[in-house]
C-alpha cells in the first residue's frame, strides 16, 4: 500500500476556472454526446433519412399540386418555385426534430443510471443539460449540410449572398438549441426510453405541420391561420426564406409574419428562459429508473 | 473509531409509500457496513439520500462530516457511488469513460491519465481499454463502473447492490476487489439482498425491512441471536426416529425436532464438533444407520426469516 493510497480522497484537482466550472463541465458532457454521434453513425444516418425522404416526396410528389400564391409566375403551380419554397421548410422542420434526440438521450441516461452517477459527482448542476442541448444542436450542422446538398440537387439555391445565408443557418441552429431544451424537459419525465421514442416526436408533427413549412398559411382555414402565423416555426421558416432569397409567397399581416427574424429570436429567448430553469429544476430531483 | 457516515431518523415517503421510516445508521471509518434487506426495504432510498441524490423528508445525515442536504457538493467530492446499473456510457471506450468522470471530478488531466491506466489494469480491463463498451460483457461493465467511482480515490464508497445480475465468477471477482479496497482504508457502505454477500464482505450487518433497522451486529452475533448450532441427522429407517431422538436427548440443549417425512432429527447443541462426535457414537452404539449428518450454523437466511417472518428474496 503506497502512501497515496492510504490518504484516500487525495487526488490532485485542477484550479477553478475564472468563469466557474459550468462551461468546462458542459463541454465535457457535450464532447461525450458528440463522440456518441461518431460511434453510432447509424443513428445519424437514420436521422437524415426522414428529412431527405420529405424533400423527395414534396419535391416530386406533392409539390406539383401546391400553389404558392404571389410566387408562381403563371396561374398553375410551378414545381421549380415550390422546391425553392420547400427547402427552408424542411430545414425548419428538421432542426425542430432535434428536440426528439434530447428527449430520448436523457431518457436513456436515466434508464442506464448515468444520471445518478452524474448527480453524485461534484460537477456543476446544469452541465448535463447544457452539454446535451449544445451537442444536439451542434449535430444539426452536419444534418443541415447534407440537407443543403440534397436541396441543391433538386433545384434549391441560395439567392441572397453568403452573409445572409450564414445568418439563416445560425438562426436555424439557435432554434435547434431552443427546442433541445423543450425536448430535455420532456425527456426528464419519461419513464423509459421506449416511451421517449414516441413522446419525443408526437408534439413535433402537429407543431411543424401547423406552419408555413410545406404549404402557404393562406391555404389553411381562417380559424387555423392565426395559430400558424404565431407558430415560431412559421417565423423561423419565413425568416430563412427571406435570408436565402427564396420565394415567400404572400406574407400575412400578423406581427410575427411581418417581423420574422425578431419574432423567432424572441420566441427562442422566451422558450429557453422557461424550459432551461424547468429542466434544471427537474434534473436536480431526478434519479435513475 | 470515527463515524464517517451518520444518519438519524431518516424518513422518506413517495406518495403513500413509506420508503424510509426513521432509519438510523452509523458507519465507522475504514469499515464495511452491509445494509441487508429484501427488495423494497429502503436500501436504495437510503443510499440515494446519503449520496445527495434525494432529500429526506425529515431526519439528517452527514458524510465525512458534511451535511448531505446543506453541503451536497462537499459530500460529492469525497464519495464514490456504484449503483445497481452499470452507470457508464455505452458508446465511449473504457478509457474515455474514465477520462470523462475524471474531468467531471475536476481532476488534473495528467493524474486522470495515470489513474485510468492503473484502474484499467487492476480491474483486468487493460486489453479492452480502447474498445467501445458495446463490446463489453456485463461483468466488464460492472468493473468499469466500479473503476469510474474510484477515479478520484474517494475515501467513502457506496455500493448499491454491486453484484446483482452478475454471474458467480464475476461476483467473486468483484468481491475480491472490494476486499482489497477496504484493506487500503476505504470506508464502504454496501447494500445487498444476498445474505452470502453481506456475510462475506461486511464486518457489521444492518438488517432493514420496511424502511427501518430491525437488527444489527456482526454476522456471528446475528446468528447467535437466532440460536446456536444444530445437528441434523437423517436416518435410513424412519421407523427408528423416535428412538434416535430419545438417544440424543442428553446431547441436546433445547427441543429436539423430528421430521418424519425427511427421516430427520434436528438437535440444538452448544458443543460444536465434540457434540457431533458424541451424537454419532450414541447412535452407532445402538446400531442405528445414519444416511447423512451435519453440524449447521444458522445462516443469515435463518436470521432473516426469524426477524422478518419472510425470506430475504421475497418481493414483499
Amino acid at each position: 500500500m503506497s502512501a497515496a493510497e492510504k490518504t484516500a480522497g487525495s487526488a490532485p484537482t485542477r484550479s477553478r476556472p475564472i468563469v466557474g466550472w459550468g462551461v468546462h463541465d458542459g463541454l465535457v458532457v457535450a464532447r461525450r454526446n458528440l463522440i456518441q454521434t461518431v460511434r453510432v453513425p447509424e443513428l445519424l444516418f437514420f436521422s437524415l433519412v426522414q428529412p431527405v425522404i420529405f424533400v423527395l416526396l414534396f419535391a416530386f410528389v406533392f409539390g406539383g399540386a401546391i400553389p404558392i400564391p404571389g410566387a408562381d409566375p403563371g396561374s398553375a403551380p410551378d414545381t421549380s418555385v415550390y422546391r425553392q419554397y420547400l427547402m427552408p421548410g424542411i430545414f425548419g422542420q428538421t432542426v425542430a426534430f432535434a428536440a426528439a434526440a434530447s428527449t430520448v438521450g436523457l431518457a436513456e441516461d436515466m434508464h442506464r443510471g448515468l444520471i445518478d452517477r452524474f448527480r453524485s459527482l461534484p460537477m456543476s448542476t446544469g452541465a448535463v443539460l447544457f452539454g446535451r442541448t449544445f451537442a444536439d444542436a451542434a449535430r444539426q450542422i452536419l444534418v443541415l449540410i447534407v440537407l443543403g446538398i440534397t436541396g441543391y440537387l433538386v433545384g434549391w439555391r441560395i439567392n441572397d449572398g453568403v452573409f445572409n445565408a450564414t445568418l439563416a443557418f445560425i438562426l436555424l441552429l439557435f432554434f435547434a438549441y431552443t427546442v433541445a431544451w423543450v425536448g430535455s424537459w420532456i425527456g426528464l419525465y419519461m419513464p423509459n426510453p421506449e416511451t421517449a421514442n414516441t413522446a419525443g416526436l408526437v408534439w413535433l408533427f402537429p407543431l411543424t405541420f401547423l406552419s408555413n413549412a410545406f404549404v402557404p398559411i393562406t391555404s389553411m382555414p381562417d380559424w387555423l391561420q392565426p395559430i400558424a402565423q404565431w407558430n415560431p416555426i412559421s417565423s423561423l421558416v419565413l425568416a430563412t426564406r427571406d435570408l436565402f432569397g427564396n420565394p415567400t409567397g404572400i406574407i400575412g399581416d400578423a406581427w410575427p409574419q411581418q417581423n420574422p427574424v425578431l419574432y423567432t429570436l424572441i420566441s427562442c429567448a422566451v422558450l429557453i428562459a422557461i424550459f432551461a430553469p424547468l429542466s434544471i429544476r427537474r434534473y436536480r430531483r431526478t434519479t435513475a429508473r | 473509531m470515527v463515524a464517517v457516515i451518520e444518519a438519524h431518523g431518516l424518513v422518506k415517503k413517495f406518495g403513500d409509500v413509506v420508503a424510509l421510516d426513521g432509519l438510523d445508521l452509523v458507519v465507522p471509518e475504514g469499515t464495511v457496513v452491509g445494509l441487508l434487506g429484501p427488495n423494497g426495504a429502503g436500501k436504495t432510498t437510503a443510499v440515494r439520500i446519503l449520496t445527495t441524490l434525494l432529500k429526506p423528508d425529515t431526519g439528517n445525515a452527514t458524510v465525512a462530516g458534511f451535511d448531505v442536504v446543506r453541503q451536497p457538493n462537499k459530500v460529492r467530492g469525497v464519495i464514490g457511488l456504484t449503483g445497481q446499473y452499470a452507470a457508464v456510457d455505452e458508446y465511449l471506450t473504457g478509457r474515455e469513460n474514465l477520462r470523462m468522470f475524471g474531468d467531471l471530478y475536476h481532476l488534473k488531466a495528467s493524474y486522470v491519465r495515470e489513474r485510468s491506466l492503473e484502474l484499467l489494469e487492476r480491474f483486468d480491463l487493460a486489453d479492452a481499454a480502447d474498445r467501445s463498451l458495446r463490446t463489453y460483457s456485463g461483468g466488464m461493465r460492472r468493473r468499469l463502473d466500479l473503476a469510474a467511482s474510484l477515479i478520484a480515490k474517494p475515501s467513502i464508497l457506496f455500493l448499491d447492490e454491486p453484484t446483482t445480475g452478475l454471474d458467480p465468477r464475476s461476483r467473486l471477482g468483484l468481491w475480491e476487489v472490494i476486499t482489497d479496497l477496504v484493506a487500503e482504508g476505504t470506508t464502504v457502505l454496501l447494500t445487498t439482498q444476498y445474505l452470502e454477500e453481506a456475510d462475506q464482505l461486511a464486518e457489521e450487518i444492518v438488517v432493514i425491512d420496511h424502511g427501518r433497522v430491525i437488527a444489527k451486529g456482526t454476522s456471528d452475533t446475528l446468528k447467535d441471536d437466532v440460536g446456536g448450532d444444530r445437528i441434523e441427522v437423517v436416518l435410513t429407517d424412519r421407523g427408528l426416529l423416535e428412538r434416535a431422538a430419545a438417544l440424543l436427548a442428553p446431547v441436546a440443549t433445547g427441543e429436539i425436532v423430528t421430521d418424519h417425512e425427511e427421516a430427520r432429527v434436528a438437535v440444538p447443541v452448544t458443543g460444536g464438533s465434540a457434540s457431533l462426535i458424541d451424537a454419532i457414537r450414541r447412535l452407532d452404539s445402538e446400531g442405528i444407520d445414519i444416511a447423512d449428518v451435519v453440524l449447521r450454523r444458522p445462516t443469515l437466511d435463518d436470521v432473516f426469516l426469524t426477524l422478518t417472518g419472510h425470506v430475504a428474496e421475497d418481493e414483499s
